[in-house]
C-alpha cells in the first residue's frame, strides 16, 4: 500500500521567504481541515458523495498561489480534476463554498447543487467546470491555450489529472495538440501521480518508467518531482510556469504524491496511515527551522476547525435547489463572445 | 446557383469576415485540400488539425471557453462516435456550471447515405445528436438553408451541430431559392470561389457579396402545402419526399411537406398545425429506426393529437442494422428511397379506420 515515498522532511531552499512558507502552511492546514470536514459531512449524511485531495496539499497549494487568476486569455485557464480543493483555496476560494457543494445547496456557487463536491467552476477566475469523466480536460485544454497563444501576453492554460487517467486517449491528444510544430501551445500539463486508479496500482498497468518520459517523444520539456514537498513543488511549479509563460510552449510536470483518504467515499474515505503525509512533514520542518512553534500551529488548527464548524452549521440551514429549476440553463441567451456579462 | 457545399463556403466566409469566427479547423480543412468535400477552400482562418476527432471537439470546446467562435469539422459523422463524451461535455457546460460558462461552437459534419459510401461513410447522426441535450442541431436540405442555418449556428451562444447531408452537397439551389448576391450563372460562381485543380498556391478566391442571412433555428419550412397528408422530414430524404408528393398529385393525393431543418429546437407548432389540418402524418428520416428522433415526434403526436388523427401516425426510417452495405441493392434496401416513401405516403393517405 505504501507509495514508496519517505515521510517528507522538506529541505526547503532559502529562496522561499519565511513569510511564504508560513502562508503555505496555513493554506495546507486549512485545505486538509476542509477535506476532513467534507468527509465528516459525508459520514454524517450531509452529502451523498465525497472526493477530494487530502494528501495533495503540498503540491496543490503552491499551484494555486502561482496561478495568475482572472478572466479571459490574459490570465491562466484552469482545467482541473476533482482533487484540486487546495488549489482553489490558495486562489482565494471560500471554504464554505466547498461545503455548499458537498451539501448540494442552491447556494453552491460552482454548480447550484448539481454536481459533486470538488467539481469547481468559476468563470471570473478562468476555472472551467470540473467534470467527472476522467481525462477529458486534457482534450479541452489545448483549445484555451490556442486562444492564449494568439492573444499574446503571459496567460497560460493549466491542466491537472491523475496517473491512471493518462491511459486515456485524451492524454495523448494533449501531447500531440500542445506540441504541433505548426503551433506549440502555452500549456502546463500536470499529472499528480499517487500510483493508484481507485484500487488498481499503476505498476501492473503502466510500463513507462515515468509518466513524464512520454513528453520526450513530443519534444516537450518535462520533469518528475516530489509533490509531497511544498518547497520543491513551489520552486518547480514556478520554474515550469515561467517557461510556459515566456516560451509559449508546453511543459509536463509529474508530481509524485500521496492519497491520504483513499479514492473517495466509495472506498470508505478512511485515513490511510502508511503513506507520507506532506502536512506532518512540513510542520516538522517549520518547527525545526523555527518558523512556527507547535503551539502556534495548534492555535491555527483550532481556529480553522472552529471556522469550518460554523460554516458547516450555516450550510445545513441553506436551501436546496427546487425541482422546478431543472430546465434552467440548458441554453444560454447571453452571448459572452459579444461581450454580454 | 450554388451547390450546398459552395453555400457553406460562402457562409463561412461571411462568418470569418463579419461574425467573428476565429478558427475553422479539422482534418484536411485548411490548405491545400480545403476539406474532404471542398467546403473550406479559400477561407482565411482555416487550419489542418491532427487526425484526432476527440482533439477536434476538445479544442472547439476550449476555444469556446476562451471566448472564441470556431467552426470545427469532423470529416464524416461516422468518425465522431469516439467523441460522444466530449459532445456531452460541450452540451452540459452551461447547465453544469449553473449558467456561469457558455460553450459557443459549431461542429459541422457530413451525414447520411446517398453516395455509396459503404459501411463507414453512410451513418446518420440525428438520432444520437438529439440524445445530447444542450446542443442546437440543424440539418439543411437546400444550399440557401445551409447558408442561413450555418450562420445562425455560428452566432448562437450555445453549442451547435450542423449536419450536412452528403447526398445533397452537390445539389444546386432551385430558381427562386438563391442566396442573395450569388451570381445566377453556375460557372461564374465556380470561377470565383472554387479552387482550381492542381497547384493552388497562387489562387485567391473572389467572394461575391452575400448578406448576413440568418434562418432561425427552430423554424420549419413548409415546402409544399397539401390537404390530405402531412409529411415531416429533413436532410437527404426531404427532397425525395417532395418528389414523391409531386408524383402523387396525379393520384389525386395532396401531400403537405414540412422540412424540419432544425432538430433542436424543433418547430412543433408547425407540425401540429399541419397535422390538425390533415389528420394524417408520416415522419421520414434515414437514421436507424429504433429510438429514432421520428419516434419522439410520433410519441408527441399521439400524446397531443390523438383525437384529431384520421389514421395511425407513421414513421419511415432506416433499417435497424449496423451499417449500410456498399452494393447498390443493399443501400437502397437500407434507407428510405423514392419508391418506399411514395408507397408509405399513398398507404397513409388512403388508410381508413
Ligand atoms: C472516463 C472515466 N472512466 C472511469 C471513471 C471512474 N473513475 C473515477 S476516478 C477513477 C480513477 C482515476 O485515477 P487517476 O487518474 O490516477 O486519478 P486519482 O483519482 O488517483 O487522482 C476512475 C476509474 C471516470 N470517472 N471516468
Amino acid at each position: 500500500m505504501s507509495s514508496g515515498l519517505r515521510p517528507v522532511r522538506s529541505a526547503t531552499e532559502a529562496d522561499l521567504s519565511a513569510e511564504l512558507l508560513v502562508r503555505m502552511h496555513g493554506l495546507m492546514l486549512k485545505a486538509r481541515l476542509l477535506e476532513e470536514r467534507l468527509i465528516q459531512m459525508y459520514k454524517q449524511g450531509d452529502g451523498y458523495f465525497w472526493i477530494g485531495g487530502p494528501g495533495e496539499e503540498a503540491f496543490n497549494v503552491p499551484l494555486g498561489l502561482l496561478i495568475d487568476k482572472g478572466s479571459g486569455p490574459q490570465h491562466d485557464y484552469c482545467h482541473f480534476h476533482y482533487r484540486n480543493s487546495g488549489t482553489l483555496l490558495a486562489m482565494g476560494a471560500e471554504p464554505i463554498d466547498a461545503l455548499r457543494q458537498m451539501k448540494n445547496t442552491a447556494t453552491d456557487p460552482y454548480s447550484g447543487g448539481r454536481n459533486f463536491v470538488g467539481h469547481y467552476s468559476r468563470r471570473e477566475w478562468n476555472v472551467v467546470p470540473v467534470s467527472s469523466p476522467i481525462e477529458v480536460q486534457y482534450s479541452i485544454a489545448p483549445g484555451t491555450a490556442l486562444a492564449q497563444k494568439r492573444a499574446g501576453g503571459r496567460g497560460i492554460s493549466i491542466v491537472t489529472g491523475g496517473d491512471a487517467g493518462t491511459a486515456e486517449g485524451d492524454f495523448a491528444t494533449c501531447l500531440v495538440w500542445a506540441s504541433r510544430p505548426a503551433n506549440p501551445l502555452p500549456l502546463l500539463i500536470i499529472v499528480t501521480n499517487n500510483h493508484y486508479g481507485i484500487s488498481t496500482r499503476s505498476e501492473g498497468q503502466h510500463g513507462e518508467t515515468r509518466i513524464s518520459d512520454r513528453a520526450r517523444a513530443f519534444n516537450i520539456e518535462s520533469k518528475t518531482i516530489d509533490g509531497n514537498d511544498p518547497g520543491v513543488s513551489y520552486r518547480e511549479l514556478a520554474a515550469a510556469m515561467d517557461y510556459v509563460r515566456t516560451e509559449r510552449k508546453p511543459f509536463m510536470l509529474e508530481a509524485v504524491l500521496s492519497r491520504l483518504h483513499g479514492h473517495s467515499s466509495a472506498s470508505g474515505a478512511n485515513a490511510v496511515l502508511d503513506e507520507a503525509d506532506c502536512l506532518k512533514g512540513f510542520e516538522r520542518t517549520m518547527e525545526e527551522r523555527k518558523l512556527m512553534t507547535r503551539a502556534q500551529m495548534d492555535t491555527l488548527r483550532a481556529e480553522f476547525t472552529l471556522e469550518l464548524q460554523e460554516a458547516h452549521k450555516k450550510v445545513r440551514d441553506e436551501p436546496q435547489p427546487t425541482g422546478d429549476t431543472i430546465f434552467d440553463h440548458v441554453f444560454s441567451e447571453r452571448d459572452l463572445v459579444r461581450g454580454d456579462q | 446557383m450554388s451547390t450546398m457545399v459552395q453555400a457553406i463556403r460562402l457562409a463561412l466566409h461571411v462568418a470569418e469576415e463579419r461574425l467573428g469566427v476565429t478558427d475553422i479547423f479539422g482534418e484536411d480543412v485548411g490548405p491545400p485540400l480545403g476539406g474532404a468535400f471542398t467546403a473550406t477552400q479559400g477561407l482565411k482562418t482555416t487550419w489542418n488539425s491532427p487526425l484526432d476527432e476527440r482533439g477536434i471537439v476538445g479544442a472547439a470546446i476550449g476555444l469556446a471557453l476562451a471566448g472564441q467562435r470556431s467552426v470545427a469539422e469532423v470529416q464524416f459523422c461516422d468518425y465522431i462516435f469516439n467523441s460522444i463524451d466530449l459532445l456531452k461535455q460541450g452540451g452540459m457546460i452551461h447547465w453544469a456550471s449553473n449558467g456561469d460558462w457558455n460553450c459557443p461552437m459549431t461542429i459541422m459534419m457530413p451525414v447520411g447515405s446517398g453516395i455509396r459510401g459503404s459501411i463507414y461513410h453512410s451513418h446518420s447522426f440525428d438520432a444520437i445528436a438529439t440524445h445530447i441535450p444542450g446542443f442546437k442541431i440543424a440539418i439543411p436540405s437546400t444550399p440557401r438553408e445551409a447558408y442561413g442555418l450555418l450562420l445562425s449556428c455560428i452566432v448562437d451562444p450555445n453549442p451547435c451541430l450542423f449536419l450536412v447531408p452528403k447526398a445533397l452537397m452537390r445539389v444546386r439551389s432551385q430558381p427562386g431559392e438563391e442566396i442573395p448576391g450569388e451570381p445566377g450563372d453556375d460557372k461564374a460562381l465556380s470561377r470565383l470561389i472554387d479552387a482550381p485543380l492542381g497547384d493552388r498556391s497562387k489562387w485567391q478566391p473572389q467572394w461575391p457579396d452575400t448578406p448576413d442571412l440568418f434562418i432561425k433555428l427552430g423554424e420549419a419550412r413548409t415546402v409544399r402545402p397539401g390537404r390530405d397528408l402531412t409529411v415531416v422530414s429533413y436532410g437527404r430524404t426531404l427532397p425525395v419526399c417532395t418528389r414523391a408528393a409531386e408524383e402523387l398529385v396525379s393520384e389525386g393525393v395532396e401531400v403537405e411537406v414540412i422540412d424540419l431543418r432544425s432538430l433542436w429546437p424543433y418547430d412543433w407548432a408547425a407540425v401540429k398545425a399541419s397535422v390538425q389540418r390533415t389528420g394524417r402524418v408520416l415522419f421520414v428520416n434515414e437514421d436507424t429506426e429504433v429510438t429514432n428522433f421520428g419516434e419522439h415526434l410520433l410519441r408527441r403526436t399521439v400524446d397531443e393529437l390523438f383525437y384529431e388523427l384520421l389514421a395511425p401516425p407513421k414513421l419511415l426510417a432506416g433499417a435497424h442494422i449496423p451499417g449500410i452495405g456498399l452494393a447498390d441493392n443493399l443501400e437502397m434496401a437500407s434507407v428510405p428511397q423514392l419508391a418506399s416513401i411514395r408507397t408509405a405516403m399513398l398507404d397513409l393517405a388512403r388508410s381508413q379506420p
